[in-house]
């Protein structure tokens, strides 16, 4: 009699584990969905022909596909130079501010100084001021110095930030002091210990500056777009947007460029998604 | 001779102390002289700038103008019609819903991933691409969702909405269209955070519950959401910065309008420093700016303590 009784409450049980299991299924599938929508619909405009991108109902596997949409883009604008010009300003930043950050970083984290706190302290303070703040003062600067539509005001702007350092300090102080001691007794110079000891160490640090840095200044619009004037120099994402001006009603092919301009990143992106991830949970920080 | 003794060991440690602080400002000096003139001058020069009239050319044009500048954006403030009332209330009030929202989605998808999802890391990256990719193109894909003919309209018609604009060119649509590309960009990056801060959940505690026979609201309720209010806090807080620098989905869908009904603080400061050339005018707006995150940012601190729970 007692399991009779038992059953029915069990059965129950399982049913609302199942509803409750079939409800996360259909939200997660949801919000993929909305997540993914507009690159989805990117894809599929950018295989149609102008006048079909707006048709409703929505064709998202066009009949026709037609990739020379994907051909046309490059004999519209420079787009390569474009690119080109991405590819080395993000990289020239991310390598700057990987070695910057780690020396300055191993400096606040296991060396001793006057005036040590009082410094990390201004670093932090200014990670929480909008760099819109201050975005016209260094403008000047870099105009008075002859900068202004190079690409070295941007290296030069971007090359050293306080965030850079901060997450690298974070990591370092995690890795143990006794080590560092033992190089040192083992006649290791503070510049062995970093470069042997410390870098060695710091891999996921390294890999999560280093994607933030890539992404964030191939992503970069307001930058490029205050210093940024002639073609020559102009990166992706301010010759995306001189594309989309340009040739307003070409709805395709600014899809098909602007799925182009996205490869990279995602490239990157994919490929250190673990460390990335794993890097942000630990230090957070960064809007 | 014995204070002599006495004395060389200290000397000898003040020289060693010396040659390590020597050691430690060589490791600082690049990083530092970059931030010194990339971040903290240009702070400094913004105050300064403020105080001073400026528009643009050689420095022998910079005049002293006290307060002018401030009584300038000031003058006849309201939040109807001048600049400094409608930026500064557009971004509150962008500010007030990208927020919220963000910290809504944003611990829903960590909430459906963490409970050990099969191909947990795939969605993880689904959710997360938003964030990465690139600006000008997202924005431009959603201007194109979201245009008179396009597909968010159409649904909304066929479910008996009657959607008849753009919504980037309406008044009242143009801020959501704004809210939703930022939320949609956030949640993933911030779902993270969550994430991570689930992990951090002793497990003992829901196990406790369970034979306490709590249901599973109740552990929500009563653990979770408590458990979390720390990393709530920090989300908070950055998405509060961040969306006081809103600046480039302004520019790329409604471009401030229709009207000024989407101009933000940045783009306030943005046009007097590049388009009119003001430049003590546009310093005047970023000390602002800087004052409101600042009292923003003090504001969330003080009211910490009552609601947040460190164990």
């Amino acid at each position: 009699m007692t399991t009779l009784a038992v059953k029915p409450q069990s059965a129950e049980k399982t049913i609302r584990k199942i509803i409750l299991r079939a409800l996360m299924i259909v939200f997660l599938l949801l919000f993929t969905v909305l997540a993914l929508l507009p690159f989805l619909w990117m894809l599929s405009s950018s295989l149609k022909l102008d006048k079909d991108v707006f048709r409703y109902p929505i064709e998202w596997i066009p009949s026709v596909r037609h990739w020379e949409n994907y051909v046309q883009i490059w004999q519209r604008v420079p787009l390569l130079t474009y690119f080109k010009n991405t590819a080395l300003l993000s990289t020239g930043v991310t390598v700057m501010q990987v070695i910057t950050s780690s020396f300055a970083a191993y400096a606040f984290a296991k060396l001793n100084f006057k005036g040590r706190d009082l410094l990390f302290l201004c670093y932090i303070g200014t990670i929480a001021i909008p760099w819109q703040m201050y975005m016209l003062p260094q403008f000047i600067m870099m105009r008075y110095i002859g900068l202004y539509d190079t690409l070295w005001a941007l290296f030069v702007l971007q090359s050293f930030s306080a965030f850079g350092v901060f997450l690298m300090r974070q990591f370092f102080l995690g890795i143990p002091t006794e080590l560092c001691e033992a190089a040192r007794i083992d006649g290791l110079n503070e510049y062995g210990i970093w470069a042997r000891i410390m870098l060695p160490l710091s891999k996921p640090a390294i890999a999560t500056l280093l994607i933030f840095t890539f992404v964030s200044t191939w992503n970069d619009f307001m930058g490029p777009l205050i210093y940024l004037r002639s073609d020559a120099v102009k990166t992706i994402q301010v010759g995306l947007r001189r594309f989309i001006q340009e040739y307003t009603s070409d709805y395709h092919l600014i899809m098909a460029a602007s799925l182009c301009s996205l490869v990279p990143v995602a490239v990157v992106f994919l490929f250190m998604q673990r460390y990335f991830i794993e890097g942000i949970a630990t230090t957070g920080i960064k809007g | 001779m014995a204070q002599d003794t006495r004395m060389l060991p200290l000397k000898k440690r003040s020289k060693l102390h010396r040659k390590n602080t020597l050691i430690a400002y060589s490791f600082l000096a690049p990083n530092f002289l970059g931030f010194l003139i990339i971040t903290m001058l240009p702070i400094l020069f913004t105050v300064g700038l403020s105080f001073l009239t400026w528009n643009g050319g050689v420095l022998e044009n910079m005049k002293w103008a006290g307060l002018d500048n401030f009584a300038a954006i000031f003058k006849n403030f309201s939040f109807q019609k001048s600049d400094l009332g409608i930026t500064l209330k557009n971004t509150v009030f962008y500010t007030l819903a990208t927020v919220p929202l963000t910290i809504l989605f944003s611990l829903a998808f960590a909430l459906l991933l963490n409970k050990a999802v099969k191909a947990a890391s795939v969605f993880r990256f689904i959710f997360f691409f938003p964030y990465v990719a690139s600006i000008v193109a997202v924005c431009t894909c959603w201007n194109y969702l979201l245009m008179k003919y396009g597909v968010v309209n159409s649904f909304l018609n066929s479910i008996g909405f009657t959607m008849t604009k753009s919504w980037t060119q309406s008044k009242t649509l143009a801020m959501w269209a704004l809210i939703i590309v930022a939320v949609w960009r956030y949640a993933g990056y911030y779902m993270v955070l969550y994430i991570a801060g689930l992990q951090n959940i002793p497990g003992e505690l829901y196990e406790a519950a369970t034979v306490d026979g709590a249901s599973a609201w109740q552990k929500f309720r009563k653990i979770t959401l408590p458990m979390l209010t720390p990393t709530t806090f920090f989300v908070s807080i950055m998405t509060t910065i961040a969306c006081f620098k809103v600046f480039d989905t302004v520019i790329l869908m409604t471009d401030s309008g229709p009207g000024r009904a989407t101009k933000m603080l940045v783009n306030y400061i943005f046009d007097l420093s590049f388009n009119q050339i003001k430049y003590g005018v546009a310093s005047a707006v970023a000390m602002i700016l800087f004052a409101v995150v600042l009292i923003v940012t003090v504001l969330q601190f003080r009211v910490e303590k009552k609601w947040v729970n460190y164990f």
